[in-house]
Parts: C-alpha cells; sequence; structure tokens
C-alpha cells in the first residue's frame, strides 16, 4: 500500500510542468556553480601544486557543490511538500485518501517515500556532476559518497518536516511557508553558532560535508524524521477517527 | 423477515466550533434499500455522511458498518464502503483508468481481480470509452461519473453518494438513478440530496435532518403528510423544533 502511495506521489509530482521547471532550472544552478568552482580551482591549481597538503579538487569543487544543494533543498522541499497533504485539502481529493481502509501510518510513509524519491532524483544529478570530476582527476569517492549520504539525510529531514506541515494545514501557502520558516530558523540556529546548533539539521550535515561521517549526525537525522513523520500520523489518525 | 442492517449510526455528535452541525444522529440501513438523507443547505447532511465515511471523526456516538465498528476498526470497517463526496476526488492530472486502478488498489481489491473490477465499474457508469482520457479534460457530468465509479470500483456492500447527480444532464441523471436503485437492490445506499423527486424515484426510506437533528425518519409514505413529498417536506421543515422532533 505504501507502495502504491508512493508511485502515485511520484506520478503527481511529475505530470506537473511546475516540477520539471523547478529541477531545470535547479540543474541550471548546479551546473554553472560546479563550472565557476571548476573554473576557480584550474586558475589556483598552480599555487595549490607548490603546496603541502593542498586541499584537491573533490573538496574545491564537490563539497561546495553540495553545500549549495543543501541550501537550496532547503528552501525547494516545501514547494514539494505543501503538495501532498494541504494541496490534496484544498483540491477537494483528500476525502479519497481519508475514506480509504489505509491507516493513517501508510498514507504518511507512501508520501514521505514518493517526495524523497524526487530529491533523490534532484541528489543524483548533482552525483553525476561531482562524478565527472573524476574524468580529470583522481576524486575522492569517500568524500563524495558522504557528500551523498549527508545529502540524502538532509532531504529526508526536509521532507518530513514538510510533510508534517502539509498534513496540519489547509492551505498548501501556508504549508510551504511554515516549513520554510521552520527551516531557516533551524538553519540560523546554525549560523548563529552556540549550544542550539546542534538542532539545527544543517549543523549536522557540515560534518558530512567536510568528509566526518558520525554516529551522532546519523542518529539526529533518524530522530528528526521519525519525529516529524510521527507527528503527523498522529494528527492524521486523530482527524480520521483512528484509536 | 428483515434484512440484515448493514450500517447504523448511534447519537452522532459533531461540533463546528461551539455549534452542534451534527445533533444525536441515529439511524438504521439495511440491506436493499436505499436511504434518502434529506435537508435543507446547513442541515449536516455532509458532515454526517463524512463521519460515516470515515473522513472525519465524530465527537461523540458511533458507527457501525456491516458490524464493524468504525472507532475501534477504522480499516476493516471503510472496506466495506464506497464513498462519493460532494465534490468527486479525482486528481485532474490522472487518465480515468489509472485513477480507478489507483482507487481500487487503495480499497485492497486483489491484483488479478483488478481488470474484472475495472471494467465492471466503468460499463455501469458508461465509461467504457474513456478509460484513456485525462479526468482535468472531462465535463462535469463525466467526472462525475468516473467519481461514482470510483465508489463502487471495490464492490463494496454499503455505498454513500453526496449529491450524485449534481452537474448532469436530464439522460444522465436518469442513468445514473437507474445505477443507484440497481445498487440499491444488491447492496445499501445512502443518498444525500436536494431533489425530492429524485428521492421519490430511488429511495425506500429517508431521513431528514434539520439544524444537525434528526425530524423524521421511516417510509416515503410516512413523509407524504401532504398532497405531496415536496408540501410534506416543507411543512415539516416549517414546524416548531419541538413539534417536528
Amino acid at each position: 500500500m505504501i507502495r502504491t502511495i508512493a508511485r502515485k506521489e511520484l506520478h503527481t509530482l511529475f505530470s506537473a510542468p511546475s516540477t520539471w521547471a523547478m529541477l531545470a532550472m535547479l540543474q541550471f544552478i548546479l551546473g554553472w556553480f560546479f563550472l565557476a568552482r571548476l573554473d576557480d580551482y584550474l586558475q589556483v591549481q598552480a599555487q595549490l601544486a607548490q603546496m603541502d597538503d593542498a586541499p584537491g579538487a573533490t573538496i574545491s569543487i564537490a563539497a561546495p557543490l553540495a553545500n549549495l544543494l543543501a541550501l537550496l533543498l532547503m528552501m525547494l522541499t516545501p514547494l514539494f511538500s505543501m503538495r501532498l497533504i494541504a494541496e490534496e485539502r484544498r483540491n477537494q481529493t483528500w476525502a479519497l485518501l481519508a475514506t480509504a481502509p489505509v491507516s493513517s501510518a501508510r498514507i504518511v510513509l507512501g508520501k514521505f517515500t514518493g517526495l524523497l524519491a524526487v530529491l533523490s532524483c534532484m541528489i543524483l544529478a548533482s552525483a553525476a556532476m561531482m562524478a565527472l570530476l573524476a574524468l580529470g582527476t583522481q576524486a575522492d569517492t569517500g568524500l563524495i559518497l558522504g557528500n551523498l549520504l549527508g545529502l540524502w539525510l538532509l532531504a529526508s529531514a526536509y521532507a518530513a518536516l514538510g510533510l508534517y506541515c502539509s498534513a496540519i494545514s489547509r492551505q498548501p501557502v501556508v504549508a510551504a511557508f511554515g516549513a520554510l520558516a521552520i527551516s531557516v530558523t533551524l538553519w540560523l540556529l546554525d549560523m548563529s553558532g552556540g549550544p542550539l546548533r546542534a538542532l539545527s539539521p544543517n549543523a549536522h550535515f557540515q560534518n558530512m560535508n567536510s568528509g566526518l561521517i558520525g554516529s551522532a549526525d546519523i542518529a539526529y537525522f533518524l530522530l528528526f524524521c521519525t519525529g516529524f513523520l510521527l507527528l503527523s500520523i498522529h494528527h492524521l489518525r486523530h482527524e480520521r477517527g483512528e484509536h | 423477515m428483515t434484512a440484515p442492517v448493514t450500517l447504523s449510526t448511534r447519537n452522532l455528535v459533531r461540533f463546528h466550533g461551539k455549534r452542534r452541525a451534527v445533533d444525536d444522529v441515529s439511524f438504521e440501513l439495511r440491506r436493499g434499500e436505499v436511504l434518502g438523507l434529506l435537508g435543507h443547505n446547513g442541515a449536516g447532511k455532509s458532515t454526517t455522511l463524512q463521519m460515516l465515511a470515515g473522513a472525519l471523526r465524530p465527537d461523540g456516538g458511533s458507527i457501525e458498518v456491516c458490524d464493524i465498528d468504525m472507532g475501534r476498526r477504522p480499516d476493516l470497517a471503510k472496506a466495506c464502503l464506497g464513498f462519493l463526496p460532494e465534490h468527486p476526488p479525482l486528481y485532474r492530472e490522472m487518465r480515468v483508468d489509472d485513477q480507478l486502478l489507483f482507487a481500487a488498489r487503495l480499497h485492497n481489491v486483489a491484483k488479478p481481480k483488478l481488470m474484472e473490477h475495472l471494467e465492471l465499474a466503468k460499463r455501469r457508469c458508461g465509461l467504457l470509452n474513456d478509460g484513456q482520457r485525462l479526468i482535468g479534460k472531462l465535463s462535469k457530468g463525466y467526472q462525475q461519473r468516473v467519481g461514482i465509479a470510483q465508489a463502487i470500483i471495490h464492490q463494496p456492500p454499503v455505498i454513500i453518494l453526496d449529491e450524485p447527480t449534481v452537474g448532469l444532464d436530464p439522460a444522465q441523471i436518469r442513468d445514473v438513478r437507474a445505477l443507484i436503485r440497481e445498487l440499491g437492490d444488491t447492496g445499501s445506499v445512502i443518498l444525500s440530496t436536494h431533489l425530492l423527486h429524485e428521492v421519490e424515484q430511488v429511495c425506500d426510506r429517508a431521513v431528514v435532518l434539520r439544524a444537525g437533528r434528526v425530524i423524521f425518519s421511516g417510509d416515503l409514505d410516512a413523509l407524504r403528510t401532504q398532497s405531496d413529498l415536496e408540501s410534506s417536506f416543507l411543512h415539516l421543515n416549517a414546524l416548531p423544533e419541538s413539534a417536528a422532533a
């Protein structure tokens, strides 16, 4: 049942021209950034060659690219997640799922999986760009994979948060803005430093961005996702009268 | 011999803010019966139907579908229901076949039986040649038919239809009424409508709501206290609350 709902979400998201437009613009921005970083790197490469322990191409190009995508994911995910439930409510299609003999947990997990699949496509597209580095140099595969894992966990976190905002709103715009406001607040916590930094998904992504994969960061993302998915399930169960 | 009860509600209550939108509503539906749910706008018909279908949590009371408690086992109870809300829940970007198959899968129709159910639902609703059409491009009447097909695709014993003939042309209205009668003969149907002649044509019994309360429940003949159903209905609604109840 989760797969049926996830497949339908994928179909809905990919049949909307806005999804393709967003994906195309994202690719354009990432492509431009990638080429600009590559260009910068090639210009300073001669100086770098004289340094001991100089930064390699992967940390100079792929890691900033992942960092940019992390920022863009924070802004784009609410635009996709608002469609999941809030837009169904506005379009009055929600009644089909609400009255189907499907548990709220399955609905939430199906929608989450569908959205995560779309976000994974974005991450894979950036992975292809990072893999291009291997054509000209010895790429640091570990760092690239660490970044991709980080991006994927970050996307899951934003998807879970967006899904919750979508579940509690009747208006898609409110859902999108709510998710964005929370993400930006968490991002600002990371920027401001201090002990609250640990609450920010971005802070935990930064470790992976620099190649450190720690169990604490992974545990944080798992808790973040599980927390918001459980809140979404709880809200729908209450609304649909499930005990 | 009386037919078995397929759906029953007891003391159903739902608040909209502080107002009781549905107030102590109880009735039963039996197999082989079409029950008309009548009332003016805002009488609580749609809210009642949404609670019966499991889309809205009641603030009080209980619902049983085929002897299954909706509050305790919503998954089992909902599997016995087909629901067409006031606005058919259709995805504009999907094709008719995809939409109906999605609904069938959601209602646990086994994979080998999917196509058989799809064909039957389409045939009953006159959609056999429209499977590949985009729902967003269909006229209101066709969308309504897809909505009905979606409600019956898993062949549920209880079907709930909220104003199913709105927006249809006269020929379509005749076909849909015939279909409702057919569905009522094999299963049971709750039909909410404003159209009293529709009730006369297809319903066996009626429940009349006013301000969220049941003011009449019984056979159409008992409702027909005046010369025709329409004046009886208006007369009933005009009575003071204590007399109507």
